[in-house]
């Protein structure tokens, strides 16, 4: 057997570009936690069931492990050790800290990029599934709140604090 | 000072939600080699071949081990750890070899393609009320009799009033801690070092010493975080054995994970469980009989018996008992810990019956279970320590608004839902278990204390400083905290919900020993240290019966479409001596809920009998509670003062939360539907045809 194919590519991975070849076969989740030692985005299951991977990708939240890393050349990723700025964290990070959202903390870097997405797109007045105006500006009630959480698994059952996390920073 | 039982954020919380904190596999040296399990493919039988010529050929691997190269390993008191030892094949999914390559990508994919040949036997994976192979174990889990009597249970149901007489029955329930199992393996001078995802250092390093032949001391486990584990991590599963096998071999570290699907399979889950419950009770409610028949699955590796019948033995009065366990082995995995074994499935099937003997006997399950109150353990006769029970009905009664529930199924109507609303008691035992500690004044000021406690989310990190600054006399920052480590004294297991009460005895022994000598002793350049032991203070406890409690109030809705179950409201109330850091006690209970709700409408291992393995392992196929399945719940506690429980004077709440919470959700469907559904969990399909119209 022969040496796997691999592809040369840029990315910008929380704000620092990256000159990277790489397996073809590797997945943005491998790339974070196994080339570029970024392990703060976690691998719950490898097949975009559990959320735990979710980054944001030019600012969408997305499935690390779903996503060839060759696929990205040129994107720009962000990751939970990027969203604090310096000692600041994130509105969400803190909110996560101070309604205690989470405990074992593994399903946690998906949900904050999870909810910076979502926030995102609330603030775009994109409706769900729950919206019932699908014209008008979407609130972030518990109920839009626990719809749009519901692609990150906490198996520690969190969900409760999330919600509250989520919305106090969208406040 | 007081610190214990305030408010403390999670001292790791940081960590947490900036992604510093580093789990299993993420903390390993730079020269770290990738593993991964080849799992057989047949249920029974032996493995006649394994081409790894081919595998060793591609480039980037560097080792494929199978029985025939495998270290040889000692006995350790558990044949799931004797993995690669011999070419029998004992269940579907187990491990059977392991490639070792310098990339992850080269592991996985060789591993995929590694030809492995079987011969096969005819398999047995059903468990059956009626299976042949049942038999009386010695004992069950945790210790628990295998069978217990009082009275004529027989003369006790021919004597009452009102006899219910149904079969509950709980699927396959697999942990799945969002972080799956995980190990990292190096060698160092003929001494073995390991990261490792496990509920306890301590009794990892012991196992793995057994193992590998070496004295404890040559072995170093560390879990500086875990993420998560509900029992599944609480003893070592076959990631560390593997992962110290191939850097062996190989020279090397080596990194170890197992995928989501093989956490179906090779992590431990919870049996199925078949309960058979017979209750009598006279005219007024109060029980003559109780009978408790529990069945459930082992492998032919290990026998595991979970402890189903052992929940009513200490919860409720009756004139007559019985309670018995039987188990089989099956061409299984073996079953294992999940979050309260026994209790859970047993409190699942005994709170159902209790909610059908209310109805019966036209009495409130709520009032049923006042008149059941026993004086002492029924079991045992053994005083209790507290117990609560009934406050905390009373008082999520008044919280969820019970008083005046009309107690008729399948009348209430809001639209095309049906509501009903339901009730179920929780109790959990309040353990301790010996564990050490060290205590250590500097001469800044300062202190440092180790104790092998491990935080799989509990907040265990968090408690154990506010103890150690409590018993100190210091604030929180002047102690430098030492955790999840098995060079230090031994801890305890996170499990059992004993861990804060096991680990907080020590650090409280120890430091109180250190201010005592500090008062006559001034503190050295080098530290003034000092190292305990509660394995006689434990001994030295009375015998009385410890038991956490609560009451668990939901209300549910059916869609007389579609057979859907949500539940909008739920109210737990909880008794568990004192609340050491209310934050993640809540968030502790909270899950345990969540996690109940989960079992209740969602969770279910479908057995595949032709292959002989589950045919949902995925979480695409094994469904959890989502963000959106879980509606409001409101959590309070009691409070207790019981001076019976060590010195933090706490029960643990890490378990409780899950006790009673399914029967809770089916009594509230059946009082929405008149549809009494007693095989877990309750599905549209299960409903959907019997609703009324």
């Amino acid at each position: 057997m022969t040496q796997p194919p691999a592809s040369a590519f840029d990315l910008t991975v929380n704000g620092t570009r990256h000159a990277l070849t790489v397996d073809n076969r590797t997945s943005l989740l491998d790339l974070l936690r196994e080339r570029l030692r970024l392990t703060g985005t976690k691998k719950g299951c490898d097949h975009g069931q559990c959320g735990a991977c979710t980054v944001l990708v030019d600012g969408r939240r997305t499935n690390a492990c779903l996503t060839l890393a060759v696929t990205l050349d040129g994107r720009e990723v962000t990751t939970v050790e990027g969203l604090a700025d310096g000692d600041d964290l994130h509105p969400v990070q803190q909110a996560f800290l101070d309604h205690d959202a989470f405990q074992c903390g593994y399903c946690t870097p998906g949900q904050i990029c999870s909810a910076v997405g979502a926030l995102d797109e609330l603030a775009q007045g994109w409706p769900s599934h729950v919206t019932d105006d699908l014209t008008g500006e979407v609130e972030p009630s518990a109920e839009e709140v626990r719809e749009r959480m519901s692609g990150n698994l906490c198996r520690c059952g969190a969900y409760a604090h999330i919600v509250t996390a989520v919305q106090e920073a969208a406040r | 000072m007081m610190v214990l039982g305030h408010d403390h954020v999670r001292v790791d919380g940081r960590d947490k939600v900036t992604g510093v904190a580093r789990y299993g596999v993420e903390k390993r040296p730079d020269d770290a080699l990738h593993a991964w399990a080849v799992r057989a493919t047949v249920a029974r039988g032996r493995v006649t071949g394994i081409d790894t010529e081919a595998a060793l050929a591609t480039p980037g691997v560097v080792e494929v081990l199978t029985w025939r190269n495998a270290p040889r390993l000692e006995d350790a008191d558990d044949d799931e750890l004797q993995v690669l030892q011999d070419d029998h094949v004992a269940y579907r999914g187990q491990v059977v070899a392991l490639v070792v390559a310098e990339t992850l990508e080269v592991a996985r994919e060789v591993a995929s393609t590694l030809d492995v040949r079987y011969e096969t036997e005819p398999h047995d994976v059903a468990l059956a009320i009626d299976h042949p192979g049942l038999y009386a174990p010695e004992q069950a889990n945790a210790g628990a009799d295998t069978d217990s009597a009082r009275g004529d249970v027989e003369e006790g149901l021919a004597s009452s009033s009102h006899v219910v007489e149904a079969v509950y029955e709980t699927p396959a329930l697999f942990n799945n801690p969002m972080e799956p199992h995980a190990t990292v393996a190096w060698w160092e001078d003929g001494a073995l070092r390991m990261v490792d995802s496990t509920q306890g250092t301590t009794p990892t390093a012991q196992t793995m010493a057994t193992l590998f032949g070496l004295d404890e001391p040559q072995v170093r486990v560390t879990a500086e975080h875990v993420g998560g584990g509900f029992g599944s991590k609480g003893t070592p599963k076959a990631n560390p054995v593997l992962a110290a096998m191939a850097a062996k071999v190989t020279g090397r570290p080596v990194a170890l994970a197992w995928t989501r699907q093989m956490m179906f399979g090779l992590a431990g889950y919870r049996t199925p469980t078949i309960s058979r419950v017979r209750l009598g009770a006279d005219a007024d409610g109060r029980l003559q009989a109780i009978s408790h028949e529990a069945f459930s699955q082992t492998s032919r590796l290990e026998e595991f018996t979970e402890q189903t019948a052992e929940y009513v033995r200490h919860m409720y009065d009756s004139r007559t008992a019985l309670t018995t366990h039987r188990v089989t082995q099956l061409d299984v995995h073996t079953p294992s810990w999940m979050r309260a074994p026994g209790e859970c499935p047993g409190a699942y099937a005994i709170e159902s019956a209790l909610d059908e003997l209310a109805h019966t006997a036209g009495i409130d399950p709520v009032e049923l279970r006042r008149r059941n109150e026993p004086e002492v353990d029924p079991e045992t006769g053994a005083p209790y320590s507290s117990r609560q029970l009934m406050a905390c009905h009373d008082r999520a009664a008044e919280l969820f608004g019970w008083a005046g529930r009309d107690p008729r199924p399948g009348v209430r109507r809001d639209g095309h839902w049906l509501v009903g609303t339901g009730v179920a008691s929780s109790s959990y035992p309040a353990m301790a278990a010996p564990s050490g500690a060290r205590a250590t004044a500097l001469p800044d000021g300062t202190f440092r204390v180790g104790v092998n406690a491990t935080d799989i989310g509990t907040g265990a990190r968090t408690v154990m400083l506010q103890a150690a600054a409590e018993e100190l006399k210091v604030e929180p920052e002047q102690v430098d905290l030492h955790i999840a480590d098995s060079d230090l004294p031994h801890g305890a297991v996170a499990g059992g919900s004993s861990g804060s009460a096991s680990w907080g005895w020590a650090v409280a022994k120890a430091c109180r020993a250190l201010r005592s000598r500090m008062a006559t002793e001034r503190v050295p350049d080098e530290g003034l240290e000092v190292v305990v032991d509660t394995a006689e203070d434990l001994k030295g406890r009375a015998s009385l019966a410890r038991f956490a409690y609560g009451a668990q109030m939901v209300e549910a809705r059916v869609d007389v479409r579609t057979g859907e179950v949500v539940v909008p409201r739920w109210v737990g109330v909880f008794a568990a001596g004192r609340i050491l850091n209310p934050r993640t006690a809540r968030s502790q209970l909270l899950g345990g809920m969540t996690m109940g709700l989960s079992m209740a409408l969602h969770e279910e291992g479908l057995l595949d009998e032709r292959f002989g393995g589950w045919a949902n392992h995925d979480l695409a196929t094994y469904h959890v509670a989502a963000n959106a399945d879980v509606g409001d719940l409101t959590i309070e506690w009691l409070p207790e003062d019981d001076g019976e429980l060590g010195p933090l004077r706490s029960k643990g709440i890490g378990e409780i939360g899950i006790v009673g919470a399914a029967a809770a959700v089916a009594n509230a469907v059946w009082h929405a539907t008149g549809v009494r559904v007693r095989s877990l969990p309750i599905q549209p399909d299960k409903l959907l045809d019997r609703l009324p119209g």
